[in-house]
């Protein structure tokens, strides 16, 4: 059973240089509490795995804005410009991966994989230092597999068994961190009993989350 | 022609390109547009890549979902019928082959197929995000562009100069000016701009340019 956490007590357990996944799509679906609190932590070197880096001060745009983080690797980051111009003046590295291949490397962690081999990226820089392979006449590229220390996730239910559903579009990234990281500490809008979610309901099995923390924000 | 108009005759062009039954992926910006232009009794299905089809109209002031956004972050709404699922899931409805039509708009796109539309070395860098995953997976990827950049540059090229989003996927590519298809290093031109001579259009092109053999006139909205 997971562990039920206050916030500070949680991101407490997160440390320097630690590789950080972080669930959502922008600020939907992002677990603004943890991330707030790792942000005021003082935090350094961190290694994030996300799918952008939010917005200028909101979403994972607060641990960009309070140097905690050195290398990024993302989809996108022109939602951030402050991203942008660290990377410019060298403060942080990023990798920049595209969508699909960022979901299918995450999944491959969590589902003990070697890598997956995808048409995407093929004639691009993407393609750079990267295995080809020819498959029934198509080329793909081997993309490899990215785990973490901690992945932070964002869940709108979850029961004392940590099974976890999400809502709307703020499923995004989530459910797939929750199977490639060491630590999964999820934040969840409401905790209830076990029993109370309908097995067929839940989205993430309880077994992938190690720590629970209740949610500031809250959908009814 | 303002960039307002310009913007309405490309959105208004791309939707007669659809067909009743579509699962279609709009890109943030001028592609999205194309929804406000279909046909009436064109019913299509949209996706959106952060995770769901089923894409409706805007939200009514007040009735927005923090939980319900598009691809570009913005409050949408989801139509009965639609489905939420998680970014793997989104990406393999996308690279399995099972979106129709993609639009998308582009820095440069070349006469062979090629698009480039995610970054300027040393000046903009916003990253790809799920536009290579797009442009490869869909069966039909059309490029929404105004004709020229800002400054009277062509967008329509021989070769890509920016680095490369896909290569050789692009199908068709609408402006201001016309429809075209890349052919092996020539762009066809299928539809003009009425008020536009072919030997207009290809000045304003970085491309050899040549005129189907049936070319026609470009159907213009009606509050153009």
């Amino acid at each position: 059973m997971p562990a039920i956490l206050s916030i500070p007590e949680a991101v407490a357990q997160i440390k320097d240089g630690s590789t950080v996944m972080i669930g959502g799509f922008m600020t939907c679906g992002a677990p603004t509490g943890l991330i707030a609190e790792l942000a005021r932590r003082h935090v350094r070197d961190l290694t994030l795995i996300t799918n952008d880096t939010g917005v200028q001060g909101d979403g994972v745009g607060m641990l960009i804005s309070a140097d905690a983080v050195t290398r990024v690797i993302a989809s996108h980051i022109g939602t951030n410009p402050e991203t942008g111009r660290r990377m410019i003046d060298g403060r942080i590295h990023v990798e920049l991966v595209p969508q699909g291949t960022l979901a299918e490397r995450i999944r491959c962690a969590g589902a003990g994989l070697g890598g997956v081999l995808t048409p995407t990226g093929v004639g691009t820089i993407v393609a750079q230092g990267k295995q080809e392979l020819v498959v029934d006449g198509r080329t793909y590229l081997l993309e490899t597999p990215l785990r973490a220390d901690v992945a932070l996730i964002k869940a709108w239910k979850g029961d004392r068994k940590g099974n976890l559903v999400y809502r709307r579009s703020a499923r995004n990234f989530n459910p797939l961190m929750a199977m490639a990281a060491d630590l999964v500490i999820a934040e969840v809008e409401e905790i209830v009993e076990v029993g109370v979610l309908d097995p067929d309901q839940v989205m993430t099995p309880g077994i992938f989350v190690d720590v629970m923390v209740r949610s500031v924000s809250r959908h009814d | 022609m303002t960039d307002e108009q310009k913007r309405k005759i490309i959105a208004h062009r791309i939707a007669q390109e659809l067909s009743h039954g579509d699962v279609v992926n709009l890109g943030i910006g001028l592609p999205t547009l194309v929804a406000s232009f279909i046909p009436p009794g064109v019913d299509v299905v949209f996706q959106s890549e952060n995770g769901f089809v089923g894409l409706g109209p805007d939200p009514a002031p007040g009735k927005e979902d923090p939980d319900l956004v598009n691809a570009g972050g913005k409050p949408v709404t989801i139509l009965p019928g639609g489905a939420f699922f998680d970014s793997a899931l989104s990406f393999a409805i996308i690279r399995g082959g099972h979106v129709d039509v993609t639009v998308l708009g582009a820095l440069e796109v070349d006469a062979w197929g090629n698009l480039a539309s995610w970054m300027i070395p040393g000046k903009m860098v916003p990253g790809m995000g799920g536009a290579m995953d797009l442009v490869v997976g869909a069966k039909k990827v059309i490029v929404a562009t105004s004709h020229t950049t800002k400054d009277g540059q062509p967008k329509l090229l021989e070769k890509c100069r920016l680095p490369l989003t896909a290569v050789h996927e692009v199908d068709l590519v609408v402006t201001e000016l016309g429809v075209f298809r890349p052919g092996g290093g020539t762009m066809i031109l299928l539809e003009r701009h009425p008020a536009f001579s072919v030997e207009q259009i290809r000045e304003l092109t970085g491309a050899p340019l040549e005129p189907a053999p049936e070319l026609k006139d470009m159907p213009l909205p009606a509050a153009v």
